[in-house]
């Protein structure tokens, strides 16, 4: 029990640090005079309070975290977050349920997107800049914000860190010290996230709006300050800026830095899984692009292309944006959009799903079984841009991608059970594991995730956190091994 | 001239022995006393046990009045601080150390003055790699040694019934290919060298050497034998150094295979290697062979550290229907054994390499020396200076010169020209002169005619 208090005694730390988020949207509804300042300042107040107290009670069991201690405290983080963030959606939207509010702050922070709420047009600015903040803190991942700020968590750090960053091979040597890497990471994430505001204002939107989707392009959330999503502006030239940032923020912010470093893009070149995710996604847009001008969707092919590349490139980089209603297209489109989501992101990325590189390993995985089958003694390493892959990488995507498939087809059969139509099911599962935002069917992107029950919501919202925490990271809470000492 | 050797391994025993029979003072350093007290059996050397970086050893080797130091222990960390010492304390005055990390090699830097004093560097792995590539390029060459920067070759090939000029005078040579100029260098016959004339019938069987520019060399072999489709499987036995940087050569042009038994080592090729399919298992297993197709392979190179295999993986492949089988040998006896059996082509790596060392020992100046027919010719680059009076060979025709017995000047390059020598080429100042000496013994002869007389200075 000590060590679960250790635990509690970083969580209430965390918790405090966490409050620090609201000074964003108390800031807005200054600017904005919407009425909101009360409500944000005494959720602020709350949460610093609950953290202090939670802090102050355990503090006897201040100590280093071990590894599984560390797992523990990312889940109860990532539970308790969204739990206190409903605080202002509660005291400013009438009538929203607690379940509704959760699964509004889940999906912030998840960087999902999708949303129960509607009428977004008519809310306080200060509430929007909430939710987009969430999706943009979710983005880099709050624990990392943690690290990066608070070299408190000493050894335990770098397991936490582990736990949280998505992708199979984690061990970035960026700088030698974790909390350096951190550092790094958010200082790229900020960098290039006013770098989007800036080209947004240049393309037309007003500043609120600016900021509140280059937070949701660069962390990949997908909220939008619209109920039309972007299809609200209309314009193509804000489009194409949030293509091209989406398709940044979906490739490893290691490269980033890395480059950004040595003022050399030629790394980029080397980044063989951000090549292949780009690749994929441009191949993709010209290829459902045309196919939508062939079916007639649109009535030419600039058209197709422009609406077919949005589209495209945010659910397949689990953005989700919308600005068509792709659910009215013709069916091999859309689901060759939901397959994106599940395969395109980039590990180290604001993506979720499966990520590219995993994807990369099965193929060739794959291929050397067939190697295996015409030369048994070849001797065929797995390599990825020149580096070799250990075997035990390989037997971890196989045990995730399992683990991938076992959930999405487990969280489909519970929607099932509760009487939800199966593309509806499918598609809520897979936009949620994969945080990409809208599905198809009463969750598209027309409509919302408002129309579901409690039940359904509540299985969606699990989706999204164990989909954020690549599956594993939760799992391992549920396993009598974790629980033995 | 006084000559110190570091390291009794294979590079260092040879140099030894090919040294000590033109009348140097060698002295060998090793570690390993038994190597050494072998070596003192058979040549008439100094010999010296004790770590070749350490001063004291150094100075009992006698480096203060030391010529040239030839560093060439397994170590290039022991051969860089040798090197360095011995011009930093004792002012030697050539040093020459066998560099094998590419690490090193590809920051020249580290070898200049200033920091560890190597004047020149050999890497034998690295020559013998380009000696087997050019082989792999030119299945039906038995030899093919570059001079001038690549730009001349000297060839070696065995004529054959089909070639056009097989069973013609060598005057025929001319009028067949009018536009290509070559010059044939010697001819073996069951191992003899025979005298030549532009009447000398050409038979199946010879050894005919000729010298070519560089992009005319399949065309001169055209005439002396059918030729072969070009090379496109190549399968390696042994993943050692040799065989590790062959197939990376090899690789981006080539289906290479490599087969290598050591696990370990198989792990860390397929890691460095892109394209080369990598095979765990070992080069004499008959069955291996087999499964992976070895009646496919158009050159076959067995290149592990023991002859014994190297020479029946070799025989099982060219018996599983190889192509062209390449066996790498490092004892003498067996090389004469082998080549020109079932086995194509017999390597010694030894007589490979040593040519890169002779041509910094040799008196004049000496650009490139290849080793011939085991050791028992030799091929020279060398630089003629001076004028019509210091010099016995500046501004006197070929026909002129009064060449040793077995001596062929093959092709003279001037001013980055190549001209392939005839009787009236008149030979001038700074001329690369290529020729080529069928008799070992000959060549301080040869030397002696190019060295400018002492009046020049």
């Amino acid at each position: 029990m000590p060590r679960a208090l250790t635990v509690i005694h970083a969580l209430g730390l965390m918790l405090v640090v966490f409050s620090v988020a609201y000074l964003m949207p108390v800031v807005a509804s200054l600017v904005y005079d919407d009425g909101t300042l009360i409500d944000f300042l005494l959720a602020m107040i709350w949460t610093a309070g609950t953290g202090l107290l939670l802090w102050l009670l355990t503090r006897r069991y201040k100590g280093e975290l071990s590894i599984r201690h560390g797992y523990l405290l990312v889940v109860a983080m990532w539970t308790a977050m969204p739990a206190v963030a409903t605080l202002p959606l509660l005291l400013v939207v009438d009538g929203l349920s607690f379940t509704d509010a959760y699964f509004e702050t889940m999906s912030g922070i998840t960087t999902t997107g999708a949303t129960v709420l509607s009428g977004l047009d008519g809310l306080p600015p200060a509430i929007n800049l909430w939710r987009h903040e969430l999706n943009w803190l979710g983005g880099m991942g709050i624990i990392v914000l943690a690290v990066a700020v608070l070299p408190l968590l000493g050894v335990g750090g770098r397991q936490l860190f582990k736990a949280e960053t998505p992708g199979p091979m984690k061990d970035s040597a960026l700088a030698p010290r974790i909390t350096e890497t951190a550092r790094n990471l958010w200082l790229v994430y900020t960098g290039i996230t006013l770098a989007c505001i800036a080209s947004l204002k240049l393309a037309g939107m007003n500043w609120l709006d600016a900021i509140c989707h280059a937070f949701a392009a660069m962390g990949l959330g997908g909220f939008s300050t619209h109920d039309a999503s972007v299809g609200y502006f209309n314009s193509p030239v804000i489009e194409a800026v949030l293509i091209v940032f989406m398709l940044i923020a979906a490739m490893n912010f290691a490269t980033h830095f890395l480059a950004w470093r040595a003022k050399n893009l030629k790394l980029y070149l080397r980044d063989v899984e951000g090549l292949a995710t780009v690749a994929v996604t441009l191949a993709s847009c010209v290829g459902i692009g045309t196919f939508l001008w062939w079916q007639g969707t649109y009535p030419g092919f600039w058209t197709s292309l422009r609406h077919a590349s949005f589209n495209l490139v945010s659910i397949a980089t689990d953005c989700g944006f919308v600005s068509q209603d792709f659910n009215q297209w013709p069916i091999f489109a859309p689901m060759w959009m939901l397959f994106l989501s599940c395969v395109v992101a980039s590990s180290g990325s604001t993506g979720g799903g499966i990520k590219m590189v995993r994807t990369i390993i099965l193929f060739k995985q794959a291929g050397r079984e067939l190697v295996k089958l015409l030369h048994p003694a070849a001797v065929n390493p797995m390599k990825i841009g020149g580096h070799v892959i250990a075997n035990n990488i390989v037997f971890a995507v196989l045990g995730f991608i399992f683990l991938y498939f076992m959930s999405v087809a487990t969280l489909t059969f519970m929607l099932l059970i509760s009487g939800l139509d199966f593309i509806s099911a499918f598609s809520a599962v897979i936009a949620c594991i994969n945080n990409a935002g809208p599905g198809l069917g009463v969750v598209g992107p027309a409509s919302n995730f408002g129309v579901l029950s409690d039940f359904q919501t509540w299985v969606c919202t699990l989706a999204m956190l164990i989909g954020r925490l690549e599956i594993f990271t939760v799992l391992i809470l549920f396993t009598p091994h974790f629980w033995r000492r | 001239m006084k000559i110190l050797i570091l390291g009794a391994g294979q590079v260092g025993s040879t140099v030894a022995e090919s040294l000590v029979s033109e009348a140097n003072d060698i002295t060998v350093v090793d570690t390993d006393s038994e190597k050494l007290r072998q070596l003192q059996d058979r040549l008439d050397l100094r010999t010296l046990t004790g770590n070749a970086a350490h001063p004291s050893i150094l100075e009992q080797a006698g480096i203060v009045d030391t010529d040239i130091l030839l560093a060439v222990t397994q170590s290039d960390e022991v051969n860089m601080v040798a090197c360095k010492l011995a011009a930093s304390l004792y002012n030697t005055p050539t040093r020459i150390a066998r560099i094998r990390s590419t690490d090193y090699l590809e920051r020249q830097e580290v070898f200049s003055a200033d920091n560890f004093c190597v004047d020149f560097s050999i890497c034998p792995e690295q020559i013998l790699t380009e000696y087997i590539v050019k082989l792999i390029e030119f299945p039906e060459a038995l030899q093919v040694l570059e001079f001038a920067g690549g730009r001349v070759s000297l060839v070696a090939v065995r004529a054959f019934e089909g070639g056009p000029l097989v069973g013609r005078p060598l005057r025929f040579l001319r009028a067949d290919m009018p536009q290509i100029d070559t010059r044939v260098a010697a001819i073996f016959r069951q191992d003899r060298s025979i005298n030549m004339s532009g009447d000398t019938v050409v038979e199946a069987g010879d050894e005919v050497f000729f010298i070519a520019a560089t992009e005319h060399i399949r065309a001169v072999m055209q005439e002396l034998r059918r030729m072969d489709k070009p090379t496109k499987r190549v399968m390696i036995i042994g993943g050692g150094n040799i065989g590790r940087r062959l197939a990376k050569t090899l690789e981006r042009s080539y289906q290479v295979k490599l087969i290598e038994h050591n696990k370990k080592a198989c792990a860390n090729l397929a890691a460095e290697l892109t394209n080369t399919l990598v095979l765990n298992g070992d080069g004499t297993d008959e069955q291996l062979l087999q499964q992976e197709n070895v009646g496919e392979i158009d050159v076959f190179c067995s290149l592990t550290n023991d002859d014994e295999n190297n020479i029946m993986s070799a025989l099982l492949a060219k018996q599983g229907g190889a192509r062209k089988v390449i066996a790498l040998i490092n004892r003498s006896a067996y090389v004469s054994l082998v080549q020109g059996g079932k086995i194509d082509i017999a390597l010694s790596p030894a007589q490979v390499t040593i040519g890169s060392l002779l041509a910094y020992v040799r008196q004049g100046d000496v650009a490139a020396v290849h080793s011939l027919r085991r050791g028992a010719a030799e091929a020279l680059e060398l630089v003629v200076h001076g004028d019509r009076v210091s010099s016995k060979v500046v501004g006197r025709r070929i026909d002129e010169i009064d060449s040793p017995k077995g001596a062929t000047i093959g092709a003279i390059l001037r001013g980055g020209r190549v001209i392939i020598a005839h009787h009236e080429t008149v030979v001038e100042a700074e001329d690369h002169i290529i020729v080529f000496v069928n008799d070992k013994r000959m060549v301080r002869k040869v030397e002696r005619l190019f060295q400018v007389n002492l009046g020049f200075f």
